[in-house]
Protein backbone atom coordinates (compact mmCIF):
# COMPACT_ATOMS: atom_id res chain seq x y z
CA UNK A 1 0.00 0.00 0.00
CA UNK A 2 1.66 3.27 -1.49
CA UNK A 3 -0.61 6.24 -0.55
CA UNK A 4 0.49 9.31 -2.02
CA UNK A 5 -0.39 11.68 1.01
CA UNK A 6 -3.37 14.39 0.73
CA UNK A 7 -2.77 18.09 -0.92
CA UNK A 8 -0.52 15.97 -3.58
CA UNK A 9 -0.55 17.78 -7.01
CA UNK A 10 -1.77 14.92 -8.97
CA UNK A 11 -3.84 14.22 -12.46
CA UNK A 12 -6.97 11.78 -12.62
CA UNK A 13 -8.77 10.30 -15.60
CA UNK A 14 -13.24 9.67 -16.02
CA UNK A 15 -14.18 7.66 -18.51
CA UNK A 16 -17.30 10.21 -19.53
CA UNK A 17 -18.51 7.78 -22.31
CA UNK A 18 -18.21 4.60 -23.14
CA UNK A 19 -17.81 3.30 -26.71
CA UNK A 20 -21.25 2.21 -27.09
CA UNK A 21 -22.21 5.56 -25.43
CA UNK A 22 -20.58 7.91 -28.09
CA UNK A 23 -22.35 10.45 -30.39
CA UNK A 24 -23.71 8.40 -33.22
CA UNK A 25 -21.10 11.38 -35.69
CA UNK A 26 -17.72 10.07 -34.58
CA UNK A 27 -16.47 8.17 -37.08
CA UNK A 28 -15.54 3.95 -36.83
CA UNK A 29 -11.83 4.43 -35.12
CA UNK A 30 -13.09 7.13 -32.87
CA UNK A 31 -15.78 4.99 -31.97
CA UNK A 32 -14.00 2.19 -30.72
CA UNK A 33 -12.39 3.98 -27.93
CA UNK A 34 -13.88 5.09 -24.66
CA UNK A 35 -14.03 9.12 -24.35
CA UNK A 36 -11.62 10.18 -21.58
CA UNK A 37 -11.12 13.22 -19.62
CA UNK A 38 -7.58 13.99 -17.49
CA UNK A 39 -7.61 16.61 -15.26
CA UNK A 40 -4.81 18.11 -12.12
CA UNK A 41 -5.38 19.32 -8.82
CA UNK A 42 -4.73 18.86 -5.41
CA UNK A 43 -4.74 15.77 -3.94
CA UNK A 44 -8.17 15.73 -1.37
CA UNK A 45 -7.22 12.52 0.49
CA UNK A 46 -4.53 9.87 0.79
CA UNK A 47 -5.47 8.02 -2.38
CA UNK A 48 -3.24 4.78 -4.57
CA UNK A 49 -2.29 5.56 -8.43
CA UNK A 50 -4.75 3.37 -9.94
CA UNK A 51 -7.68 3.95 -7.45
CA UNK A 52 -10.35 6.47 -7.03
CA UNK A 53 -8.98 9.61 -5.83
CA UNK A 54 -11.00 13.06 -5.04
CA UNK A 55 -8.94 16.57 -6.32
CA UNK A 56 -9.28 20.09 -5.57
CA UNK A 57 -8.55 22.43 -8.95
CA UNK A 58 -7.10 25.23 -9.55
CA UNK A 59 -10.61 27.13 -9.39
CA UNK A 60 -11.67 25.21 -5.98
CA UNK A 61 -13.99 22.69 -7.63
CA UNK A 62 -13.83 18.75 -6.54
CA UNK A 63 -13.56 15.93 -8.76
CA UNK A 64 -13.38 12.59 -9.10
CA UNK A 65 -11.71 9.88 -11.38
CA UNK A 66 -8.78 7.60 -11.06
CA UNK A 67 -5.61 8.55 -9.99
CA UNK A 68 -3.57 8.59 -12.99
CA UNK A 69 -0.75 10.75 -12.40
CA UNK A 70 1.78 11.99 -9.37
CA UNK A 71 2.69 15.46 -10.04
CA UNK A 72 1.91 15.39 -14.03
CA UNK A 73 4.57 18.02 -15.48
CA UNK A 74 5.03 19.44 -19.20
CA UNK A 75 7.55 17.76 -21.25
CA UNK A 76 6.95 19.26 -24.58
CA UNK A 77 9.86 20.63 -26.64
CA UNK A 78 11.24 22.19 -29.69
CA UNK A 79 11.58 18.34 -31.14
CA UNK A 80 14.66 17.02 -32.59
CA UNK A 81 16.78 18.81 -35.40
CA UNK A 82 14.87 19.06 -38.44
CA UNK A 83 17.81 19.11 -40.86
CA UNK A 84 15.31 20.02 -43.68
CA UNK A 85 14.85 23.87 -41.60
CA UNK A 86 18.65 24.65 -41.37
CA UNK A 87 19.74 25.58 -44.60
CA UNK A 88 16.70 28.00 -45.62
CA UNK A 89 17.37 31.41 -45.42
CA UNK A 90 20.94 31.62 -45.01
CA UNK A 91 22.91 34.46 -45.26
CA UNK A 92 19.40 36.64 -46.31
CA UNK A 93 18.41 34.33 -49.44
CA UNK A 94 15.11 33.26 -49.67
CA UNK B 1 -35.15 14.10 -9.48
CA UNK B 2 -31.82 13.58 -11.09
CA UNK B 3 -31.25 14.70 -14.60
CA UNK B 4 -30.46 12.40 -17.09
CA UNK B 5 -26.65 13.11 -18.51
CA UNK B 6 -26.67 10.65 -21.26
CA UNK B 7 -25.52 12.33 -24.58
CA UNK B 8 -29.04 12.16 -25.92
CA UNK B 9 -30.81 13.71 -23.39
CA UNK B 10 -28.11 16.66 -22.12
CA UNK B 11 -28.17 17.38 -26.50
CA UNK B 12 -31.66 17.80 -26.02
CA UNK B 13 -31.04 20.41 -23.59
CA UNK B 14 -28.90 22.37 -25.25
CA UNK B 15 -31.09 25.54 -25.97
CA UNK B 16 -31.72 25.78 -22.41
CA UNK B 17 -28.52 25.35 -20.55
CA UNK B 18 -27.09 28.03 -23.67
CA UNK B 19 -29.71 30.55 -22.85
CA UNK B 20 -28.89 30.23 -19.32
CA UNK B 21 -25.09 30.42 -19.84
CA UNK B 22 -25.27 33.60 -22.11
CA UNK B 23 -28.03 35.40 -21.36
CA UNK B 24 -28.92 36.21 -24.58
CA UNK B 25 -32.49 34.47 -25.84
CA UNK B 26 -31.74 33.63 -29.70
CA UNK B 27 -35.02 32.68 -30.71
CA UNK B 28 -35.84 36.72 -30.35
CA UNK B 29 -33.88 37.06 -33.32
CA UNK B 30 -35.05 34.34 -35.47
CA UNK B 31 -37.20 35.62 -38.55
CA UNK B 32 -37.40 32.26 -40.27
CA UNK B 33 -35.82 28.62 -40.32
CA UNK B 34 -33.09 30.26 -42.24
CA UNK B 35 -33.04 33.52 -41.80
CA UNK B 36 -32.22 35.73 -38.37
CA UNK B 37 -32.04 39.42 -37.81
CA UNK B 38 -27.84 39.45 -37.41
CA UNK B 39 -27.15 43.35 -37.13
CA UNK B 40 -29.88 43.32 -34.15
CA UNK B 41 -27.58 40.69 -32.81
CA UNK B 42 -24.58 42.18 -32.77
CA UNK B 43 -26.15 45.40 -32.22
CA UNK B 44 -27.83 44.44 -28.63
CA UNK B 45 -24.14 44.14 -27.55
CA UNK B 46 -24.38 47.17 -26.82
CA UNK B 47 -20.58 48.55 -27.09
CA UNK B 48 -19.87 51.26 -29.31
CA UNK B 49 -16.36 51.08 -30.73
CA UNK B 50 -14.67 53.47 -27.97
CA UNK B 51 -16.29 51.40 -25.41
CA UNK B 52 -14.48 47.98 -27.07
CA UNK B 53 -11.14 49.88 -26.86
CA UNK B 54 -11.31 50.79 -23.39
CA UNK B 55 -11.97 47.77 -22.01
CA UNK B 56 -9.24 46.09 -24.40
CA UNK B 57 -6.72 48.69 -22.84
CA UNK B 58 -7.89 47.64 -19.25
CA UNK B 59 -6.74 43.85 -19.94
CA UNK B 60 -3.63 44.42 -21.87
CA UNK B 61 -5.03 44.05 -24.86
CA UNK B 62 -4.98 45.98 -28.17
CA UNK B 63 -3.11 48.74 -30.19
CA UNK B 64 -0.74 46.14 -31.16
CA UNK B 65 2.74 47.35 -33.38
CA UNK B 66 2.05 46.86 -37.28
CA UNK B 67 5.25 46.22 -38.64
CA UNK B 68 6.47 46.40 -42.11
CA UNK B 69 8.70 43.19 -43.48
CA UNK B 70 11.23 45.02 -45.41
CA UNK B 71 13.41 41.87 -46.76
CA UNK B 72 10.71 39.51 -46.80
CA UNK B 73 9.11 42.57 -49.34
CA UNK B 74 12.66 43.27 -51.13
CA UNK B 75 12.64 39.31 -51.34
CA UNK B 76 9.11 38.68 -53.02
CA UNK B 77 9.84 41.41 -55.69
CA UNK B 78 13.25 39.83 -56.66
CA UNK B 79 11.20 36.64 -57.50
CA UNK B 80 8.33 39.31 -59.03
CA UNK B 81 7.60 39.91 -62.78
CA UNK B 82 8.63 43.88 -63.15
CA UNK B 83 6.68 46.44 -61.13
CA UNK B 84 5.12 43.88 -59.07
CA UNK B 85 5.50 42.95 -55.03
CA UNK B 86 3.55 44.42 -52.86
CA UNK B 87 4.78 45.77 -49.70
CA UNK B 88 3.48 43.15 -46.91
CA UNK B 89 2.51 44.61 -43.33
CA UNK B 90 2.26 42.26 -40.17
CA UNK B 91 0.19 43.43 -37.72
CA UNK B 92 2.12 41.67 -34.74
CA UNK B 93 -0.83 40.15 -32.26
CA UNK B 94 1.61 38.46 -30.14
CA UNK B 95 1.99 41.36 -28.62
CA UNK B 96 -1.73 41.03 -26.98
CA UNK B 97 -1.79 39.78 -23.27
CA UNK B 98 -1.83 35.88 -23.97
CA UNK B 99 -0.19 36.06 -26.92
CA UNK B 100 -2.24 36.24 -30.20
CA UNK B 101 -5.24 38.36 -31.33
CA UNK B 102 -7.65 35.59 -29.18
CA UNK B 103 -7.70 37.73 -26.47
CA UNK B 104 -9.32 40.38 -28.24
CA UNK B 105 -12.35 37.92 -28.06
CA UNK B 106 -11.78 37.03 -24.59
CA UNK B 107 -11.33 40.79 -23.32
CA UNK B 108 -15.17 41.30 -24.37
CA UNK B 109 -16.50 38.04 -23.10
CA UNK B 110 -15.02 37.97 -19.64
CA UNK B 111 -16.22 41.84 -18.87
CA UNK B 112 -19.32 40.80 -19.82
CA UNK B 113 -19.55 37.65 -18.12
CA UNK B 114 -18.18 39.56 -14.53
CA UNK B 115 -20.85 43.10 -15.39
CA UNK B 116 -23.59 40.43 -15.32
CA UNK B 117 -22.37 38.29 -12.08
CA UNK B 118 -21.08 35.43 -12.98
CA UNK B 119 -18.66 33.45 -10.83
CA UNK B 120 -16.98 32.51 -13.97
CA UNK B 121 -16.36 31.53 -17.35
CA UNK B 122 -15.94 28.26 -19.49
CA UNK B 123 -14.66 27.66 -22.83
CA UNK B 124 -14.39 24.58 -25.15
CA UNK B 125 -11.24 25.13 -27.14
CA UNK B 126 -7.86 23.79 -28.09
CA UNK B 127 -6.94 26.92 -29.75
CA UNK B 128 -5.06 30.13 -28.02
CA UNK B 129 -8.23 31.02 -26.96
CA UNK B 130 -8.24 28.87 -24.21
CA UNK B 131 -5.25 30.84 -23.01
CA UNK B 132 -6.83 33.70 -23.49
CA UNK B 133 -9.97 33.46 -21.62
CA UNK B 134 -7.96 32.37 -18.89
CA UNK B 135 -5.65 35.55 -18.99
CA UNK B 136 -8.71 37.51 -19.04
CA UNK B 137 -10.61 35.66 -16.46
CA UNK B 138 -7.39 35.98 -14.05
CA UNK B 139 -7.72 39.67 -14.75
CA UNK B 140 -11.25 40.36 -14.04
CA UNK B 141 -11.06 37.97 -11.03
CA UNK B 142 -13.17 35.22 -12.60
CA UNK B 143 -12.84 31.49 -12.02
CA UNK B 144 -11.76 29.51 -15.37
CA UNK B 145 -12.64 26.12 -17.60
CA UNK B 146 -11.12 25.12 -20.70
CA UNK B 147 -12.31 22.42 -22.36
CA UNK B 148 -8.95 21.16 -24.58
CA UNK B 149 -9.43 18.00 -27.44
CA UNK B 150 -5.83 16.91 -26.40
CA UNK B 151 -5.14 13.40 -27.08
CA UNK B 152 -5.30 10.45 -29.12
CA UNK B 153 -6.66 7.47 -27.68
CA UNK B 154 -3.20 6.09 -26.95
CA UNK B 155 -2.76 9.10 -24.76
CA UNK B 156 -0.63 11.00 -27.55
CA UNK B 157 -0.77 14.72 -27.28
CA UNK B 158 -0.07 17.11 -30.10
CA UNK B 159 2.57 19.42 -28.73
CA UNK B 160 1.15 22.40 -29.83
CA UNK B 161 -2.25 21.90 -28.08
CA UNK B 162 -0.06 20.18 -24.89
CA UNK B 163 1.60 23.85 -24.85
CA UNK B 164 -1.50 25.50 -25.41
CA UNK B 165 -3.09 23.20 -22.25
CA UNK B 166 -0.37 24.36 -20.13
CA UNK B 167 -0.38 27.96 -21.02
CA UNK B 168 -4.10 27.54 -20.01
CA UNK B 169 -2.74 26.88 -16.08
CA UNK B 170 -0.54 28.69 -15.24
CA UNK B 171 -2.57 31.60 -15.86
CA UNK B 172 -5.09 29.57 -13.59
CA UNK B 173 -7.68 28.05 -15.11
CA UNK B 174 -8.92 24.25 -14.38
CA UNK B 175 -8.47 22.55 -17.54
CA UNK B 176 -9.89 19.41 -18.90
CA UNK B 177 -7.74 17.41 -21.32
CA UNK B 178 -10.05 15.32 -23.69
CA UNK B 179 -9.37 12.38 -26.01
CA UNK B 180 -10.40 12.86 -29.93
CA UNK B 181 -14.10 13.40 -30.36
CA UNK B 182 -17.00 15.61 -30.98
CA UNK B 183 -18.96 14.84 -27.51
CA UNK B 184 -16.28 17.94 -26.59
CA UNK B 185 -19.68 20.26 -26.99
CA UNK B 186 -21.66 17.46 -24.71
CA UNK B 187 -18.88 17.87 -22.05
CA UNK B 188 -19.22 21.70 -22.18
CA UNK B 189 -22.82 21.33 -21.72
CA UNK B 190 -22.79 19.53 -18.67
CA UNK B 191 -20.41 21.64 -17.44
CA UNK B 192 -22.70 24.53 -18.10
CA UNK B 193 -24.79 22.81 -16.22
CA UNK B 194 -22.79 21.85 -13.01
CA UNK B 195 -20.91 25.33 -12.66
CA UNK B 196 -23.63 27.73 -14.07
CA UNK B 197 -20.83 29.90 -15.86
CA UNK B 198 -20.65 32.17 -18.53
CA UNK B 199 -20.62 30.40 -21.92
CA UNK B 200 -17.39 32.14 -23.26
CA UNK B 201 -17.99 30.46 -26.40
CA UNK B 202 -16.19 31.53 -29.39
CA UNK B 203 -19.15 32.48 -31.58
CA UNK B 204 -20.84 34.91 -29.33
CA UNK B 205 -21.77 38.52 -30.50
CA UNK B 206 -19.12 39.51 -27.39
CA UNK B 207 -16.40 37.45 -29.08
CA UNK B 208 -16.77 38.46 -32.20
CA UNK B 209 -17.53 41.97 -31.26
CA UNK B 210 -13.92 41.90 -29.92
CA UNK B 211 -12.08 41.51 -33.01
CA UNK B 212 -13.54 44.70 -34.48
CA UNK B 213 -10.60 46.80 -32.89
CA UNK B 214 -7.88 45.11 -34.62
CA UNK B 215 -9.84 45.75 -38.21
CA UNK B 216 -10.02 49.40 -36.57
CA UNK B 217 -6.58 49.77 -35.76
CA UNK B 218 -5.26 48.13 -39.53
CA UNK B 219 -7.11 50.37 -41.03
CA UNK B 220 -5.54 53.99 -38.81
CA UNK B 221 -2.18 52.75 -38.71
CA UNK B 222 -1.81 52.43 -42.41
CA UNK B 223 -3.57 55.46 -42.95
CA UNK B 224 -1.05 57.15 -40.75
CA UNK B 225 2.42 55.78 -41.91
CA UNK B 226 1.27 55.29 -45.86
CA UNK B 227 -1.60 57.86 -46.35
CA UNK B 228 -4.08 55.21 -47.67
CA UNK B 229 -6.19 52.15 -47.19
CA UNK B 230 -4.31 48.62 -47.17
CA UNK B 231 -5.32 47.44 -50.37
CA UNK B 232 -5.88 43.69 -49.09
CA UNK B 233 -5.90 42.29 -45.81
CA UNK B 234 -5.33 38.68 -45.50
CA UNK B 235 -6.66 36.63 -42.54
CA UNK B 236 -6.13 32.97 -41.60
CA UNK B 237 -9.24 31.33 -41.54
CA UNK B 238 -10.83 28.31 -39.40
CA UNK B 239 -14.08 28.72 -37.57
CA UNK B 240 -14.58 32.72 -39.30
CA UNK B 241 -14.41 34.73 -36.38
CA UNK B 242 -11.10 36.46 -36.87
CA UNK B 243 -12.29 37.15 -40.69
CA UNK B 244 -15.78 37.99 -39.36
CA UNK B 245 -14.62 40.44 -37.32
CA UNK B 246 -11.56 42.41 -38.42
CA UNK B 247 -13.83 42.93 -42.02
CA UNK B 248 -16.51 44.56 -39.75
CA UNK B 249 -13.72 46.95 -38.24
CA UNK B 250 -12.37 47.84 -41.01
CA UNK B 251 -15.69 48.46 -42.61
CA UNK B 252 -16.19 50.64 -39.63
CA UNK B 253 -13.16 52.67 -40.57
CA UNK B 254 -14.88 52.91 -43.54
CA UNK B 255 -12.18 50.88 -45.68
CA UNK B 256 -14.81 49.29 -47.52
CA UNK B 257 -12.39 48.81 -50.49
CA UNK B 258 -10.28 46.47 -49.09
CA UNK B 259 -9.99 43.48 -50.26
CA UNK B 260 -10.53 40.72 -47.29
CA UNK B 261 -8.47 37.73 -47.99
CA UNK B 262 -8.78 34.21 -46.54
CA UNK B 263 -6.40 31.62 -45.80
CA UNK B 264 -5.96 28.28 -44.47
CA UNK B 265 -3.86 25.15 -44.33
CA UNK B 266 -5.02 22.64 -46.86
CA UNK B 267 -5.42 19.59 -44.91
CA UNK B 268 -7.96 17.81 -47.46
CA UNK B 269 -8.53 13.72 -46.96
CA UNK B 270 -8.00 14.02 -43.35
CA UNK B 271 -10.98 13.64 -40.95
CA UNK B 272 -11.27 15.59 -38.39
CA UNK B 273 -13.20 13.57 -35.74
CA UNK B 274 -10.33 10.29 -36.54
CA UNK B 275 -8.76 8.97 -33.68
CA UNK B 276 -5.87 8.14 -36.02
CA UNK B 277 -5.86 11.30 -38.57
CA UNK B 278 -5.73 13.31 -34.95
CA UNK B 279 -1.83 13.29 -34.78
CA UNK B 280 -1.11 13.15 -38.44
CA UNK B 281 -1.97 17.14 -38.71
CA UNK B 282 0.63 19.73 -38.31
CA UNK B 283 -1.79 22.44 -37.46
CA UNK B 284 -4.42 22.57 -35.02
CA UNK B 285 -6.15 25.04 -36.96
CA UNK B 286 -6.56 27.61 -39.41
CA UNK B 287 -6.93 24.28 -41.31
CA UNK B 288 -9.80 23.75 -44.08
CA UNK B 289 -10.71 21.30 -41.60
CA UNK B 290 -12.49 23.88 -39.88
CA UNK B 291 -12.51 26.97 -42.63
CA UNK B 292 -15.09 24.96 -45.36
CA UNK B 293 -17.84 23.68 -42.75
CA UNK B 294 -17.73 26.91 -40.68
CA UNK B 295 -17.64 28.74 -44.12
CA UNK B 296 -20.47 26.87 -46.01
CA UNK B 297 -22.54 26.21 -42.58
CA UNK B 298 -21.75 28.56 -39.37
CA UNK B 299 -24.26 27.66 -37.31
CA UNK B 300 -22.68 24.28 -36.23
CA UNK B 301 -21.25 25.77 -33.31
CA UNK B 302 -21.59 26.17 -29.04
CA UNK B 303 -24.16 28.84 -29.43
CA UNK B 304 -27.59 28.44 -31.45
CA UNK B 305 -26.43 31.43 -33.72
CA UNK B 306 -23.09 32.02 -34.72
CA UNK B 307 -21.85 35.26 -34.68
CA UNK B 308 -18.93 34.58 -37.42
CA UNK B 309 -20.14 34.56 -40.58
CA UNK B 310 -16.99 34.90 -42.69
CA UNK B 311 -18.71 34.56 -45.95
CA UNK B 312 -20.72 37.66 -45.71
CA UNK B 313 -16.99 39.36 -45.81
CA UNK B 314 -14.89 37.30 -47.91
CA UNK B 315 -13.85 38.17 -50.97
CA UNK B 316 -11.24 35.75 -51.89
CA UNK B 317 -10.04 32.27 -50.06
CA UNK B 318 -6.86 31.34 -50.50
CA UNK B 319 -5.21 27.73 -49.44
CA UNK B 320 -1.41 26.90 -48.68
CA UNK B 321 0.10 23.50 -48.03
CA UNK B 322 1.45 22.73 -44.50
CA UNK B 323 5.24 22.16 -45.85
CA UNK B 324 4.80 26.33 -47.31
CA UNK B 325 3.99 27.50 -44.05
CA UNK B 326 7.06 25.94 -42.26
CA UNK B 327 9.39 27.35 -45.46
CA UNK B 328 7.72 30.93 -44.57
CA UNK B 329 7.96 30.54 -40.80
CA UNK B 330 12.00 29.45 -41.28
CA UNK B 331 12.29 32.70 -43.46
CA UNK B 332 10.77 35.03 -41.30
CA UNK B 333 12.89 33.94 -38.72
CA UNK B 334 15.87 34.31 -40.60
CA UNK B 335 14.85 37.43 -42.70
CA UNK B 336 12.77 39.31 -40.17
CA UNK B 337 14.30 38.73 -36.70
CA UNK B 338 11.35 37.58 -35.42
CA UNK B 339 9.84 34.21 -34.32
CA UNK B 340 6.15 33.86 -34.50
CA UNK B 341 3.56 31.01 -34.02
CA UNK B 342 1.78 29.00 -36.76
CA UNK B 343 -1.49 30.15 -37.15
CA UNK B 344 -0.16 34.03 -38.17
CA UNK B 345 2.35 32.08 -40.57
CA UNK B 346 -0.72 30.58 -42.34
CA UNK B 347 -1.61 34.51 -44.24
CA UNK B 348 2.06 35.04 -44.31
CA UNK B 349 1.98 32.44 -46.45
CA UNK B 350 -0.28 33.33 -48.98
CA UNK B 351 0.78 37.13 -48.74
CA UNK B 352 3.95 36.11 -50.00
CA UNK B 353 2.24 34.69 -53.04
CA UNK B 354 -0.64 37.58 -53.72
CA UNK B 355 2.18 40.00 -52.95
CA UNK B 356 3.90 38.97 -56.19
CA UNK B 357 0.70 39.41 -58.18
CA UNK B 358 0.04 42.54 -57.10
CA UNK B 359 1.79 46.09 -58.43
CA UNK B 360 4.67 47.52 -55.83
CA UNK B 361 2.68 50.39 -54.50
CA UNK B 362 0.18 48.36 -53.30
CA UNK B 363 -0.11 47.11 -49.39
CA UNK B 364 -1.21 43.76 -47.92
CA UNK B 365 -1.74 43.26 -44.79
CA UNK B 366 -1.07 40.13 -42.61
CA UNK B 367 -3.25 40.80 -39.78
CA UNK B 368 -2.31 38.73 -36.98
CA UNK B 369 0.92 36.94 -35.29
CA UNK B 370 0.70 34.50 -32.35
CA UNK B 371 3.43 33.74 -29.89
CA UNK B 372 5.89 30.60 -30.51
CA UNK B 373 7.87 28.58 -28.12
CA UNK B 374 8.05 24.63 -26.98
CA UNK B 375 5.49 22.56 -28.19
CA UNK B 376 4.25 25.96 -30.69
CA UNK B 377 7.31 25.62 -32.81
CA UNK B 378 7.66 24.69 -36.08
CA UNK B 379 10.86 22.40 -35.40
CA UNK B 380 8.95 21.11 -32.24
CA UNK B 381 5.64 20.67 -35.30
CA UNK B 382 7.89 18.81 -38.02
CA UNK B 383 9.93 16.90 -35.52
CA UNK B 384 6.25 15.49 -34.20
CA UNK B 385 5.28 15.09 -37.65
CA UNK B 386 8.04 12.76 -38.27
CA UNK B 387 7.90 10.81 -35.13
CA UNK B 388 3.74 9.80 -36.40
CA UNK B 389 5.59 8.58 -39.47
CA UNK B 390 5.17 11.70 -41.98
CA UNK B 391 7.43 12.15 -44.14
CA UNK B 392 9.73 15.25 -44.13
CA UNK B 393 11.58 16.32 -47.47
CA UNK B 394 12.31 19.64 -48.91
CA UNK B 395 11.03 19.59 -52.39
CA UNK B 396 8.28 21.20 -54.87
CA UNK B 397 5.00 22.00 -52.19
CA UNK B 398 2.69 20.84 -54.97
CA UNK B 399 3.42 17.31 -53.90
CA UNK B 400 2.17 17.50 -50.69
CA UNK B 401 -0.53 14.97 -49.27
CA UNK B 402 -1.47 15.77 -46.05
CA UNK B 403 -1.71 12.73 -43.40
CA UNK B 404 1.72 11.70 -45.70
CA UNK B 405 4.38 14.18 -46.21
CA UNK B 406 5.43 17.76 -45.69
CA UNK B 407 7.18 18.92 -48.48
CA UNK B 408 9.27 22.31 -47.86
CA UNK B 409 9.77 24.03 -50.61
CA UNK B 410 13.26 24.55 -51.86
CA UNK B 411 13.07 28.16 -52.79
CA UNK B 412 10.91 31.51 -52.32
CA UNK B 413 9.02 31.11 -55.90
CA UNK B 414 7.91 27.69 -55.21
CA UNK B 415 5.23 29.22 -52.48
CA UNK B 416 2.48 29.67 -54.34
CA UNK B 417 -0.89 28.33 -52.24
CA UNK B 418 -3.69 27.52 -54.59
CA UNK B 419 -7.56 29.02 -55.17
CA UNK B 420 -10.52 27.58 -53.06
CA UNK B 421 -13.32 29.04 -55.43
CA UNK B 422 -15.88 31.32 -53.28
CA UNK B 423 -18.56 30.48 -55.88
CA UNK B 424 -18.55 26.84 -54.84
CA UNK B 425 -18.63 27.19 -50.94
CA UNK B 426 -21.31 29.52 -51.56
CA UNK B 427 -23.80 26.95 -53.41
CA UNK B 428 -22.76 24.56 -50.72
CA UNK B 429 -24.02 27.10 -48.08
CA UNK B 430 -27.07 27.29 -49.96
CA UNK B 431 -27.15 23.46 -49.91
CA UNK B 432 -26.97 23.53 -45.98
CA UNK B 433 -29.96 26.01 -46.32
CA UNK B 434 -32.12 23.98 -48.35
CA UNK B 435 -32.14 20.92 -45.86
CA UNK B 436 -33.23 23.41 -43.16
CA UNK B 437 -36.02 24.45 -45.51
CA UNK B 438 -36.65 23.51 -48.88
CA UNK B 439 -35.40 26.27 -51.60
CA UNK B 440 -39.07 25.95 -53.20
CA UNK B 441 -40.28 27.94 -49.50
CA UNK B 442 -37.79 30.58 -49.40
CA UNK B 443 -39.14 33.85 -49.28
CA UNK B 444 -37.95 36.95 -50.98
CA UNK B 445 -36.58 37.95 -47.55
CA UNK B 446 -35.00 34.71 -46.64
CA UNK B 447 -33.23 34.66 -50.41
CA UNK B 448 -31.94 38.29 -49.58
CA UNK B 449 -30.63 37.20 -46.15
CA UNK B 450 -28.97 33.84 -47.18
CA UNK B 451 -27.33 36.06 -50.36
CA UNK B 452 -26.32 38.03 -48.34
CA UNK B 453 -24.85 35.82 -45.98
CA UNK B 454 -22.38 35.05 -48.93
CA UNK B 455 -21.67 38.39 -50.16
CA UNK B 456 -23.80 38.13 -53.03
CA UNK B 457 -27.99 39.63 -54.26
CA UNK B 458 -30.82 37.93 -54.86
CA UNK B 459 -30.40 37.76 -58.52
CA UNK B 460 -27.21 35.93 -58.12
CA UNK B 461 -28.97 33.41 -56.10
CA UNK B 462 -32.10 32.72 -58.07
CA UNK B 463 -29.04 32.18 -60.95
CA UNK B 464 -27.63 29.10 -58.84
CA UNK B 465 -30.92 27.44 -57.39
CA UNK B 466 -30.65 24.97 -60.55
CA UNK B 467 -27.31 23.91 -59.38
CA UNK B 468 -29.22 23.58 -55.79
CA UNK B 469 -30.97 20.74 -57.19
CA UNK B 470 -27.80 18.67 -58.53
Amino acid sequence: MNKIPAETWVEIEQVILTPAQRAPSVPDDTRATPYVRRISGFLAAPAEVGAEATIRTLIGRTLTGTLRTVNPSYSHSFGETVPELLRIGLGGQA
Amino acid sequence: MSRDMSYAAVMARKNEIMKASLGIDFSAYEQSPVRFDYEKMMRDTGFTLEELVRIQRETKVGDTPLFELRNLTEAVRKISAPGKGATILLKDEAANASGSFKARRAAISCYEAKRRGFAGVATATSGNYGAAVASQAAQRGLKCIVLQEVYDSRGVGQPEIVEKGRKCEAFGAEVHKLTVGPELFYVMLTTLEETGFFNASLYTPFAIRGIETLGTEIAAQVRARYNRDPDAVIVTHAGGGNLTGTARGLLTAGAAKTRVIACSVDLSGLHMASDRDFNRKSFTTGHTGFGVPFATWPDRTDVPRNAARSMRYMDEYRLVMQGEVFYITELLAKLEGIERGPAGNTSLTAAVAIAREMDRDKIVVVQETEYTGAGKHHNSQLAFARSMGIEVRRGDPRENVPGKNIVIPERLDQVAGHDQPLDKLRVSYLKNAAKILPAASWSPEDKAFLAADVKKDSAWLDSVLPQLKA
